[in-house]
């Protein structure tokens, strides 16, 4: 599998997710810096978590302005598969990538834990190693994860089962809408979630509950 | 503000920088002439308490700061200990009282800027933060503020950075109420041939100001860090630095690419008394004088003075000494990092300190004399004799109400609350997060070896015998340390106490050193780096003594380590290193102190040999993989440690009732030198005969299962019920539920 992950200034679970993608296809993603203008040949793009720019203005805000955000949306289009993860999912929003924005959790403090995520939909390249309605653990580490979408956006969202990941038993950490935590685009071929599932990859992590995720889109790409 | 640039040098304005009548005349001795307004200003920023260490070095030359793995001791940015596979690890800790008293979430915030910029500053990736907090009492009216305050501040920070924390403390005691304790530590790791040092080297070499702009904030910092508060301190807040982790975050990455091409020859964050004290200390340490530019320094603010810009404390600066040839490549990394990049002066052979600014000399003093000729004292100290042991009788004690009581109490209550806030799983690498003994992370690219991290001190100890409780928080660091199956390697030490100008706290300072070194001697845990912060007091009321340990541990290989909660059921329980009746010191406990509301008498003695030989003994044990899990007694004693067992592995026990008639002082005693542990039955036989070769008292005192933890004849208590008191008080306090 190709993979391409997009660096800002302020990235820092990048190192998480080159390990992760390293230890799953068994080879490291490209960097890409935000102020490329083109993207290698690829199968996967990952946007990791961090604080780009600091979080200043809006979390995700400034990054989704960057130069390379251009090619990213292109290559969506076209049917490339793009994840966001955590900071990267709040860039995918303000991008347009995605629907619906992340707010600062209600809690308005910075949150880390393990949570439980409920699998909404597992008919997509993303989420088809996990069983439908399957409870996974997962950690969190956010500051602004509280989704939140409008009435009719929310309608489109649960309608065309865009929700991939709902916080199960209780764990909703941040007060998102519908206990959303992870949503696709209208294709499927994008995702992002807040939680981090590349965080939970080996017994070293106290389990492997995000290691699918991983495989499976490895396994699309292989397929 | 602005701060005009030349007034006349009046003995009120002298007293302002901090400086003392005799500390005034040395200046004029050494330059010959009164001091220009910024001249004056420099020798306040360095000869301060915090810069120069003047009351304090005399005793810290004592301590015990070299061994086989250590690379670099006390004097750089931060300690450097071999790890072994030419890897080293560096680290320090330092205080950021005084301003997260002030202005809790920057000055919490840029403390923990600071001790990172020390880490990385030496060519270390950070790899793991602790912080070790003390609050004044819970219900004092500012404590809430400050506690939130601090704990949003130093995960603002550290989250954005993108370092775990893996460790710390917290506490809350009435002494605190007009001045906290912000104690941050970090460590990095490096390859160990790319280390970096502040020493300058070649003259005429281009002095390069690398990061942030510079600002009016933070100007007299380290100045007003020296000196003693009262009651407006409020109008000190302009003294306390804004902090910019994301600059932090590109400075890192940007320092550490440059490193990498070769070009740097020298380099020193600007910490305390920014320009000056970096400057300075690179240029006294190689030999080489220093000629500053100011009007090529990167400003954010207009009309800056000299004096504004040479003791300004604005964050995430650094500044370096490059090959010269090198320079284009610098500038380039340093650009794609979008930060700063400015050659502001040169080295020089004179040997002279000089500024110009606006063409003309500002400033022009001996480099060796503003750091080395810093005034040192050696001040009047007295040392009381420790309190004898008071003759006691307490009623009759509930023991399960009691150990109720004290896990959902302030100081002993689970501190979720604090550390939820903090990235603890960033990188990767983390194996065990705060809660247990100490924090433990992987150490990247290596399949086996692992680094454990500690922060320690009981405070109330040092204040009741300063020598012993030194001892103390050494070796339960050192303990911590061992639990988890490392090997100690070495320690931070930052010591936090009133005014030394009085005797009876420079006796503290004095006894609390001496403990310290007696134990890391013995210990063979030689002290690398650390910070003395002093005049923490509020209208002449100081804190108690509190010298803080910070210490590193390495684990060979961490699929054997141990954790604290207890595993399996039907396991045997041992304590280790208890004397016959389990515990039976009660003096300066938590269940005396807490429940009791006594202070008196002397704190637990610390046998250095027994603690060696104990914790050798377990470390080999987990090593072994026969313990299945591991923790030490400490504050709470016995009955604490068993409950944070069962609540870490949600499982019961069955302890048999303690020998002896004080069940009290059994479960409650906070006896030194005890490890618990669990061990299959099959086990028993042989570990008891090992720990019998080596005259170990290794006795066994239960059995694990159940939903329950029963001790001895005590109602027994539900884990579930245990949890719910442990986890209650923290969140309850923050008015969260």
């Amino acid at each position: 599998m190709k993979s391409a992950l997009i660096q800002f200034p302020g990235s820092n679970r990048d190192r998480d997710m080159v390990h992760a993608l390293a230890s799953v296809s068994g080879s490291a993603p490209a960097l890409v810096w935000h102020k490329e203008t083109a993207l290698p040949d690829t199968d996967l793009i990952v946007i990791p978590g961090g604080f780009s720019y600091g979080d200043y203005l809006r979390s995700g805000a400034i990054a989704a302005r960057s130069p390379i955000i251009e090619q990213v949306r292109a290559a969506a289009r076209r049917g490339v598969r793009v994840l966001g993860v955590c900071n990267g999912f709040q860039i995918l929003t303000e991008a347009g990538l995605l629907p619906g924005t992340l707010m600062r959790n209600a809690s308005l403090k910075f949150v880390c834990r393990e949570v439980l995520l409920e699998v909404a939909n597992n008919a997509t390249s993303f989420t088809h190693a996990y069983k439908k309605g399957q409870i996974i653990r997962c950690p969190v580490a956010h500051h602004d994860g509280n989704y939140f979408a409008d009435p009719d956006t929310l309608a489109t969202i649960e309608g065309n089962e865009q929700v991939a990941f709902r916080y199960s038993g209780g764990t909703n950490p941040n007060g998102s809408i519908n206990d959303i935590a992870g949503v696709f685009n209208a294709e499927k071929n994008v995702l992002g979630l807040m939680p981090h599932p590349e965080n939970l990859i080996e017994p070293a992590h106290g389990g492997t509950d995000g290691r699918a995720l991983f495989e499976g889109v490895l396994e699309m790409v292989e397929a | 503000m602005s701060i005009p640039n030349e007034p006349p040098i009046t003995p009120e304005l002298v007293a302002a920088h901090g400086l003392s009548d005799e500390e005034y005349q040395k200046v004029i001795e050494l330059i010959g002439r009164e001091p220009s307004f910024t001249e004056l200003g420099i020798f306040s920023a360095m000869w301060n308490e915090h810069c120069s260490y003047k009351s304090s070095k005399k005793w810290l030359r004592t301590l015990h700061t070299t061994g086989a793995r250590v690379v670099h001791g006390p004097g750089e940015n931060a300690g450097v200990v071999d790890i072994g596979e030419e890897q080293v690890v560096v680290f320090k800790m330092e205080s950021h009282n005084h301003p997260s008293f002030i202005e809790p979430y920057q000055g919490a915030a840029t403390g923990i800027g600071g001790i990172l910029r020390d880490v990385f500053t030496m060519g270390a990736r950070p790899v793991a933060a602790m912080n070790a907090l003390r609050f004044g009492a819970p219900e004092h009216r500012k404590t809430r503020h400050l506690v939130s305050g601090v704990v949003a501040g130093i995960g603002g920070y550290g989250n954005c950075f993108g370092v775990p924390t893996v460790g710390g403390e917290v506490e809350f005691d009435a002494r605190y109420n007009g001045n906290i304790l912000v104690n941050a530590f970090a460590a990095g790791l490096a390859d160990k041939n790319k280390i970096f040092l502040s020493e300058a080297k070649g003259v005429g070499l281009p002095v390069v100001y690398l990061g942030a702009k510079t600002g009016r904030d933070g100007v007299g910092g380290a100045t007003m860090a020296s000196a003693e508060f009262d009651d407006d301190i409020e109008h000190k807040r302009p003294t306390v630095q804004v902090g910019d982790p994301f600059t932090e975050k590109r400075l890192m990455e940007a320092t550490l690419e440059l490193m990498a091409t070769g070009a740097v020859v020298a380099i020193q964050d600007m910490g305390a008394a920014g320009l000056t004290c970096s400057a300075v200390e690179m240029g006294a340490k190689g030999g080489l004088g220093i000629e500053l530019d100011l009007d090529c320094v990167p400003v954010r603010e207009e009309n800056m003075t000299p004096y504004e810009m040479m003791l300004s404390e604005s964050q995430e600066r650094m500044l370096m000494v490059l090959h010269p040839e090198k320079e284009a490549e610098a500038r380039a990394v340093f650009e794609k990092w979008e930060l700063d990049f400015a050659t502001v002066g040169l080295t020089t052979n004179d040997l002279r300190f000089r500024i110009l600014w606006q063409g003309t000399e500002v400033a022009n003093l001996p480099i060796r004399e503003l750091g080395d000729e810093a005034p040192e004292y050696d001040r009047e100290w007295e040392l009381p004799p420790p309190p004898a042991a008071p003759e006691r009788n307490l009623p009759a004690t509930d023991i399960a109400e009691a150990l109720l009581a004290l896990i959902g109490s302030p100081d002993l209550c689970s501190r979720r609350w604090v550390w939820e806030q903090y990235d603890t799983l960033i990188q990767s690498n983390s194996l065990q997060l705060p809660g247990g003994d100490a924090g433990v992370i992987r150490v990247e690219g290596h399949p086996k070896k692992a680094l454990a991290f500690s922060s320690d001190v009981t405070p109330r100890y040092c204040e009741a015998d300063p020598f012993e409780g030194g001892k103390q928080a050494v070796a339960e660091c050192w303990r911590n340390l061992t639990a988890t199956g490392a090997e100690p390697l070495a320690c931070s030490d930052n010591l936090n106490f009133g005014n030394p100008e009085k005797p009876q706290i420079m006796g503290q300072l004095v006894g609390a050193i001496r403990g310290i070194g007696k134990a890391c001697r013995v210990l063979d845990f030689p002290v690398v780096s650390g910070n003395v912060s002093l005049y923490n007091e509020t209208n002449g009321v100081g804190i108690p003594p509190t010298p803080t340990i910070a210490g590193v541990g390495l684990l060979d290989d961490w699929s054997k380590m141990a954790r604290i909660g207890f595993a399996a059921q039907g396991e045997l329980i041992l304590l280790v290193g208890a004397p016959q009746n389990w515990g039976t010191h009660l003096s300066q406990s938590q269940f005396l102190n807490h429940l009791h509301g006594l202070s008196d008498g002397p704190p637990p003695p610390v046998d250095l040999t027994c603690e060696k030989t104990t914790g050798d003994f377990v470390r080999a044990l987990t090593r072994k993989g026969i313990t299945s899990a591991v923790h030490d007694c400490s504050d709470g004693g016995l009955a604490v440690a068993l409950a944070e067992m069962a609540m870490a592995g949600d499982l019961g026990a069955t302890i048999d009732p303690p020998p002896g008639n004080t069940p009290a002082a059994s479960f409650f005693g906070e006896d030194q030198s005890r490890y618990l542990l669990t061990i299959r039955p099959q086990n028993l036989e042989s570990v008891q005969a090992l720990a019998k070769a080596q005259s170990i008292s290794c006795q066994l005192i239960g059995t694990t299962g159940g939903d329950i933890l029963k001790l001895g004849d005590a109602r027994a208590i539900s884990v579930a019920r245990l949890k719910e008191a442990h986890e209650r008080w923290f969140p309850r306090y923050m008015g969260d539920n």
